[in-house]
C-alpha cells in the first residue's frame, strides 16, 4: 500500500499539471533529506575507517601481552587496561542486573498505573539521560571520599548506576508485551504472584530481557566520565582487592591520547579500536537476539 | 498493587475456593522488587543531595555572584561559573543548529522517502553511530577533524573576515589550532544526530498511516504531506526529541573535553577555545582541593539543574502526544 503510493508519486505521469513551486518544494525536500542521510552515513564511515586504520596500525601481539608503559619507555601494551575494563564492566552489570530486572518487574507487574510507579518511571527516564559525569561526582561523594581513595568498587557502582535505568526500561517494556491471559492462566492454577512472574512472565520475556542486559553492557563498557573520579586509572597491574586506581580502557585512552608520547598515542588508538569493536559486536548480537525472538 | 487486587478479585469470585497459604517467599519477592524500584528514586535523590551538599560552601562563599562571575582563579581561590555556563550553552546551541535539520532530514528520509530495501541498513547504521563511545568521537575530533577544520575553515575564514566589523571578531581565529567552541559544537552535533533521528523516526512512524494516505490520495506532494500532515501531528513530540538531544549535548563530557580547548576566559570568537561545565569538572576535579572542589560540585549542581529541566520538558512534550 505504502510502497505503491510512493511509487505512484515518484512516477512522472501524475506530475502533469502541477504548479512549479510545488514541484520545486517537493524535489528540494527529497534531495535535502537524502543528502542529510548521506552525511550521517559518511560521518560514521569516516570515523570507523579512521579508527580501523589507526587501530590496526597500532595493534600487535605485544599490545595484548604487556602492561601500559611508563613515560619515555618504548613499546608496552594495554593488557592491564583490558582486564580492568572487563572487571569493572562485569562488576557494574552484576550489580545492575538484579536491581534493574526487579525494578522493571515492579513497574510492569505490581506498580502498573499507580502514582508511585509513574513517578519511578519518570525518574528512571531522567536517569537514563542524565550526564554521566554527574554520576561520577555522586559516587565520588558516596564511596571515594568515605573509603579514603579511588577503587574499582566505586567504578563498578558508578557503571551500575548507568546500567540500571537501561535494564529497568527494557525489562518493563518486554514484560508488558507478555499477554495478560498467560498470567491469568497461571493465577487460575493457584500459583502465587511471585511464581507467576518467575515462571510465566520472565520466561516469556526472557530474550528481550537478555537483550536489555547486553545493551546495558555495551553502554557502560565505553563510559569514561564516571570512571574519572572513581576507578581513575593505573599504569600497572592493579591490586587484587581493587583498592586504589584500577586501570581501564576508557580512561587509559583519554590519558594516552592527550599525552605527548608517540607510543602512548598509538596504544590509545589500539585501545579505542578494541573497545569500539567489542561494543559494536555486543549491540549487533543484542539486536540479532531480539530480532530472532520477535520473528518467532 | 493493582496486580494483587486483580488476583484477589479472581479468587473472590467463588468464596468456596481454597486459597493458597500466603507464602513468605511471595512476600519476599514482592518486597525485593519494590525495594529495587525505590532504589531508582533513592539514586536520583542521592545525586541531587550530593551535588547540593558538595556545592553549598561555594554558593555560600560567592552567593549569586558565583553564576555571574567569569573569574576562575585557583591561585586566589576565586571561582565563578559564567565562562563555563556560556561555553556549555553555546556549544549545545551550535550542536542543535547543525544537528536538528540533519536528524529531521534523516527521520523524514527513513519514514517517507527511503526504498524499503535500504531502510534497515540505514536505520542500523544510525543506531550503531549512537553506540560508539563518546571518547572515540573526541579522539576523531582532535586528531582527524580539528587539523582539517583549521586548514580548510579557520584559516581561510579568518583571512576573509579580518578587519570586518562584527564578523572580524566572532569568526576570527587568533590561533588557528582547529579546537574551540565551534569545533566542539560540530562534534556534539554528530553525536546527537543518531539520538534525535531515531526518536523522531519512531514518532513519525506513530502517525496513523491513514492520514498520510488520504493526503497522498488528494494529490499532495511529499513536501506537503510533511508540512501539513506530519508536522501538525507530530510537531510537539519532535520538539521533545530535540530536547532529549539537547540534554545529551549539555552533559556530554569526553568528546567536548578533547576538542573545546579548555581555555579559561570568555572570548567573542567562535573559533577560540573555551570550556564547558562538564569539561571543566573532568579536567580539574582530580587535582582539586578545598573550595575549588566545592566550586566544581556547584558547577555540577548547575549542570544537573539545567539538564533536569530540559529532560523533564522533553518527557512532558513526548508524553503529551502519546496521550492524544
Amino acid at each position: 500500500m505504502d510502497t505503491a503510493l510512493q511509487a505512484s508519486s515518484t512516477a512522472p505521469a501524475p506530475w502533469g499539471r502541477v504548479r512549479r513551486s510545488r514541484y520545486v518544494a517537493d524535489k528540494t525536500l527529497r534531495i535535502v533529506c537524502t543528502i542529510f542521510t548521506g552525511i550521517g552515513a559518511i560521518a560514521l564511515g569516516w570515523i570507523l575507517l579512521m579508527l580501523l586504520y589507526q587501530g590496526l596500525t597500532a595493534l600487535s601481539p605485544a599490545v595484548f601481552a604487556n602492561t601500559t608503559p611508563g613515560p619515555m619507555t618504548q613499546g608496552g601494551g594495554i593488557i592491564n587496561a583490558i582486564t580492568g575494563s572487563l572487571i569493572l564492566t562485569f562488576l557494574g552489570i552484576v550489580v545492575a542486573t538484579p536491581v534493574g530486572i526487579m525494578a522493571g518487574t515492579y513497574l510492569a507487574e505490581y506498580g502498573k498505573g499507580s502514582k508511585l510507579a509513574s513517578v519511578i518511571r519518570f525518574v528512571n527516564d531522567i536517569l537514563l539521560a542524565a550526564p554521566s559525569i554527574l554520576i561520577g561526582l555522586f559516587v565520588y561523594t558516596l564511596m571515594v571520599q568515605p573509603m579514603g581513595g579511588y577503587s574499582g568498587w566505586a567504578g563498578g557502582v558508578a557503571l551500575a548506576i548507568i546500567a540500571v535505568p537501561v535494564i529497568v526500561r527494557t525489562t518493563e517494556d518486554m514484560l508488558r508485551l507478555v499477554p495478560g491471559s498467560l498470567r491469568e492462566a497461571g493465577v487460575a492454577l493457584g500459583a502465587p504472584m511471585s511464581v507467576v512472574i518467575r515462571s510465566i512472565s520472565w520466561r516469556a520475556a526472557r530474550s528481550g530481557m537478555v537483550t536489555g542486559v547486553l545493551l546495558a553492557t555495551a553502554r557502560i563498557a565505553g563510559e569514561t566520565a564516571p570512571l574519572l573520579f572513581t576507578a581513575l586509572n593505573n599504569n600497572f597491574w592493579f591490586r587484587a582487592d581493587l583498592m586504589g586506581g584500577v586501570s581501564n580502557l576508557p580512561v587509559m585512552i583519554y590519558q594516552f591520547a592527550l599525552s605527548p608520547y608517540q607510543n602512548w598515542r598509538e596504544l590509545a588508538w589500539a585501545g579505542a579500536l578494541v573497545i569500539t569493536l567489542s561494543i559494536l559486536a555486543l549491540s549487533v548480537v543484542a539486536r540479532l537476539l531480539f530480532k530472532k525472538d520477535s520473528v518467532r | 498493587m493493582v496486580a494483587v487486587s486483580q488476583q484477589q478479585l479472581v479468587m473472590s469470585m467463588d468464596t468456596s475456593i481454597r486459597r493458597a497459604p500466603k507464602s513468605s517467599s511471595d512476600t519476599l519477592f514482592r518486597l525485593a522488587s519494590f525495594g529495587s524500584a525505590l532504589l531508582v528514586l533513592i539514586v536520583l535523590a542521592g545525586i541531587i543531595g550530593s551535588m547540593i551538599w558538595g556545592g553549598l560552601p561555594a554558593f555560600r562563599e560567592f552567593g549569586l555572584g558565583f553564576i555571574t562571575s567569569s573569574v576562575w582563579d585557583v591561585q586566589r581561590d576565586q571561582y565563578g561559573a559564567w565562562v563555563a555556563i556560556v561555553g556549555t550553552l553555546t556549544t549545545a546551541f551550535i550542536a542543535l543548529l547543525i544537528g536538528v535539520p540533519i536528524s529531521l532530514g534523516i527521520a523524514i528520509f527513513l519514514t517517507q522517502l527511503c526504498p524499503p530495501w535500504l531502510k534497515r541498513p540505514v536505520a542500523t547504521t544510525i543506531e550503531l553511530l549512537a553506540a560508539v563511545p563518546s571518547i572515540i568521537y573526541g579522539m576523531w575530533g582532535l586528531f582527524v577533524f580539528a587539523p582539517l577544520f583549521a586548514k580548510f575553515v579557520q584559516i581561510p575564514v579568518s583571512q576573509i573576515v579580518e578587519g570586518l566589523p562584527i564578523f572580524g571578531t566572532i569568526l576570527y581565529a587568533r590561533v588557528p589550532s582547529g579546537v574551540g567552541i565551534l569545533t566542539a559544537g560540530i562534534i556534539l552535533a554528530i553525536m546527537i544526530i543518531p539520538f534525535i533521528a531515531s526518536v523522531a523516526r519512531d514518532i513519525l512512524d506513530q502517525v496513523p498511516p491513514i492520514l498520510r494516505e488520504s493526503a497522498y490520495g488528494i494529490g499532495c506532494t511529499t513536501w506537503e504531506v510533511v508540512r501539513h500532515v506530519l508536522l501538525p501531528q507530530a510537531g510537539v513530540s519532535i520538539i521533545g526529541a530535540i530536547m532529549l538531544g539537547l540534554g545529551r549535548a549539555l552533559g556530554e563530557t569526553m568528546a567536548v573535553t578533547f576538542v573545546v580547548g579548555n581555555a579559561n576566559r570568555l572570548s567573542a570568537s567562535f573559533f577560540d577555545p573555551g570550556s564547558t561545565i562538564a569539561s571543566r569538572i573532568a579536567n580539574e576535579f582530580n587535582e582539586a582541593i578545598g573550595l575549588q572542589l566545592n566550586a566544581l560540585m556547584a558547577l555540577g549542581c548547575i549542570l544537573f539543574l539545567v539538564t533536569f529541566l530540559v529532560l523533564v520538558l522533553a518527557r512532558l512534550l513526548i508524553a503529551r502526544v502519546k496521550v492524544n
